[in-house]
C-alpha cells in the first residue's frame, strides 16, 4: 500500500506521508489510509480469537478446572469417610478395653474371696481341732488330778489310820478316819 | 543522531490482500502481531492446557490464572450474569495483554498504539452494550440515564451528562488505551535514543553519560510491563461495568 488516502483526501496526515515516503512527517496512528486495512485485519484476528477462545480455549480450562474441583471434594470426602472409621474404631477399642478391665477386676476380687474364704474354712477346723485336742487334754488333766486326789485320800487315811494306831495301840474306825481326813482335807 | 521516537509506530504494508473501494487492504505489520498475539494466546490457552494435569505446570498455570483472573473481575463487577460475555471480555483481556507485552520487545509493532484498534474495540463493547442492553430491557434501558433519587428540577442536567457521557465511553475508553501505549513507547524510545545520541556526539564520555539514561530504560521498560497488563485489566474491567449497566440498568 503506497500510502495514498483516496478515501479522505482532506486529512492533512495524507498528505504529509504522500510526501515523504512514510516515517517523519506524519504521525502514524493519524494516517487514515492505513486504517481500512487495520481494521479488515482486526476484525480478522479478533473474529479468530473470539471462536478460538469461546469454542476451544475456555471450556478445556473449565474442564480441567471442574476436573480438579471434583477431585478435590472427592478426596476430601474419602478422608472424612476415613477419618470417620478410625474414630469408630478407636471408640470400639475404648469400649473393648473398658469392659476387659472391668472384667479382670471381677475375676481378680472372685478369685480374691474364693481364697480368703478356703483359708478362713481351714482355720475354722484347725481351731476346731485344736479346741478338741485342748479339751481332750484337759479332760485327761481333770482325770488324772481325780485320781492322784483320790490316791492322796487313800494314803493320808491309811497314814492317820496307822499314826493313830502308833500312838494310840487302837485301830481307829475306818469310817471315823476318812470322815477326819475329809475334813482336814477340805479344812 | 536523530531520535525519531514516531518511526516504531509507522504501517509498513507486507502484501496486499485486495481492495474495497478505491482502498487498498494490505497485509501490514500491525496485521502481522495481531495474528501473532492470536497465535500466542492460542497456543497458551490450548497447548498449556493440553496436559490436562489435575497438578498444573507452568504454562497451565499462567492459562488457569488468566481465566480465573477474568472470571473473578466479571463477576465482582458485573455478576454471575456477566458470565455470558466471559469469552468475549477474555478475548478483549488477553488480545491487547498479548499484544501489549509483544510490543514491549524491542523492534516489535505494538497494535494498540493506533487509535483505530483501540477505536475498534472500545465501539465494539459499546454496542454490544447498547444492543445487549436495548434486546434485554427495551425501553427500561433508558433507566441508566435517569438516576434514582435525583430532585426534579435538576434531572434534565443530570440526564443530560449521562447521556453525554455514555456516548463518550467508546472515546475515554479507546483513547486511554492508545494514548497509554503510544506515550509509554515514545518515552522509551526516547530515553533509549539518548544512550545511543549521547555515545555518538561525545565519545567515551558520552557512554559512561550514558549508563543514566539506560538505567532509565531499564526502569521504564519495568513500568511498561506493568502499563501494558494494568491497561488491558481496565479495559476488561471497564468493559464489565458497562456491560453492568446493560445487565441492570437500574441504578
Amino acid at each position: 500500500m503506497a500510502e495514498k488516502s483516496h478515501g479522505t483526501p482532506a486529512k492533512g496526515t495524507g498528505a504529509h506521508t504522500e510526501a515523504d515516503g512514510g516515517h517523519g512527517g506524519g504521525f502514524p496512528p493519524f494516517e487514515s489510509s492505513t486504517f481500512a486495512s487495520q481494521l479488515v485485519s482486526l476484525v480478522i484476528a479478533f473474529v479468530a480469537l473470539y471462536v478460538i477462545v469461546s469454542r476451544f480455549a475456555l471450556p478445556r480450562v473449565e474442564g480441567v478446572i471442574d476436573a480438579r474441583q471434583n477431585a478435590i471434594e472427592g478426596d476430601l470426602a474419602a478422608a472424612q469417610k476415613f477419618k470417620d472409621e478410625s474414630d469408630a474404631a478407636l471408640k470400639a477399642y475404648e469400649t473393648e478395653l473398658a469392659t476387659a478391665r472391668s472384667r479382670a477386676q471381677a475375676i481378680g476380687s472372685e478369685t480374691r474371696e474364693k481364697l480368703n474364704a478356703a483359708a478362713e474354712a481351714e482355720r475354722k477346723t484347725l481351731e476346731d481341732q485344736l479346741t478338741a485336742k485342748l479339751a481332750a487334754a484337759e479332760k485327761q488333766i481333770a482325770a488324772t488330778r481325780e485320781a492322784a486326789m483320790s490316791n492322796v485320800r487313800g494314803i493320808a487315811g491309811d497314814a492317820a489310820g496307822a499314826i493313830v494306831q502308833r500312838l494310840t495301840g487302837v485301830l481307829p474306825d475306818k469310817k471315823t478316819v476318812s470322815k477326819a481326813v475329809d475334813a482336814s482335807l477340805k479344812g | 543522531m536523530k531520535i525519531d521516537p514516531i518511526h516504531q509506530f509507522n504501517i509498513e504494508p507486507l502484501f496486499t490482500i485486495g481492495h474495497i473501494g478505491n482502498q487498498t487492504i494490505a497485509f501490514t505489520n500491525s496485521s502481522l502481531y495481531m495474528f501473532l498475539s492470536v497465535a500466542v494466546i492460542s497456543l497458551l490457552m490450548i497447548g498449556g492446557m493440553a496436559g490436562r494435569q489435575l497438578v498444573p505446570g507452568r504454562l497451565q498455570s499462567i492459562a488457569e490464572i488468566s481465566y480465573e483472573f477474568v472470571a473473578s473481575t466479571i463477576r465482582s463487577t458485573a455478576g454471575a450474569e456477566g458470565m455470558k460475555f466471559f469469552p468475549l471480555i477474555f478475548s478483549l483481556f488477553m488480545f491487547i495483554c498479548i499484544s501489549n507485552l509483544i510490543g514491549i520487545i524491542p523492534y516489535t509493532f505494538t497494535v494498540s498504539s493506533h487509535i483505530i484498534v483501540t477505536a475498534a474495540l472500545a465501539f465494539l463493547v459499546f454496542f454490544t452494550v447498547l444492543i445487549y442492553g436495548l434486546y434485554k430491557n427495551g425501553f427500561k434501558f433508558f433507566k441508566i440515564f435517569v438516576p434514582s433519587g435525583v430532585p426534579i428540577y435538576i434531572l434534565p442536567l443530570v440526564m443530560f451528562i449521562e447521556i453525554l457521557s455514555f456516548f463518550l465511553r467508546p472515546v475515554s475508553h479507546s483513547v486511554r488505551l492508545f494514548a497509554n501505549m503510544l506515550a509509554g513507547h515514545i518515552a522509551l524510545k526516547v530515553f533509549a535514543g539518548f544512550v545511543a545520541m549521547l555515545g555518538v556526539s561525545l565519545g567515551a564520555l558520552g557512554w559512561v553519560g550514558g549508563v543514566l539514561p539506560l538505567a532509565l530504560t531499564v526502569a521504564l521498560t519495568a513500568l511498561e510491563l506493568l502499563v501494558a497488563f494494568l491497561q488491558a485489566y481496565v479495559f476488561a474491567i471497564l468493559t464489565c461495568i458497562y456491560l453492568n449497566d446493560a445487565i441492570h440498568p437500574g441504578h
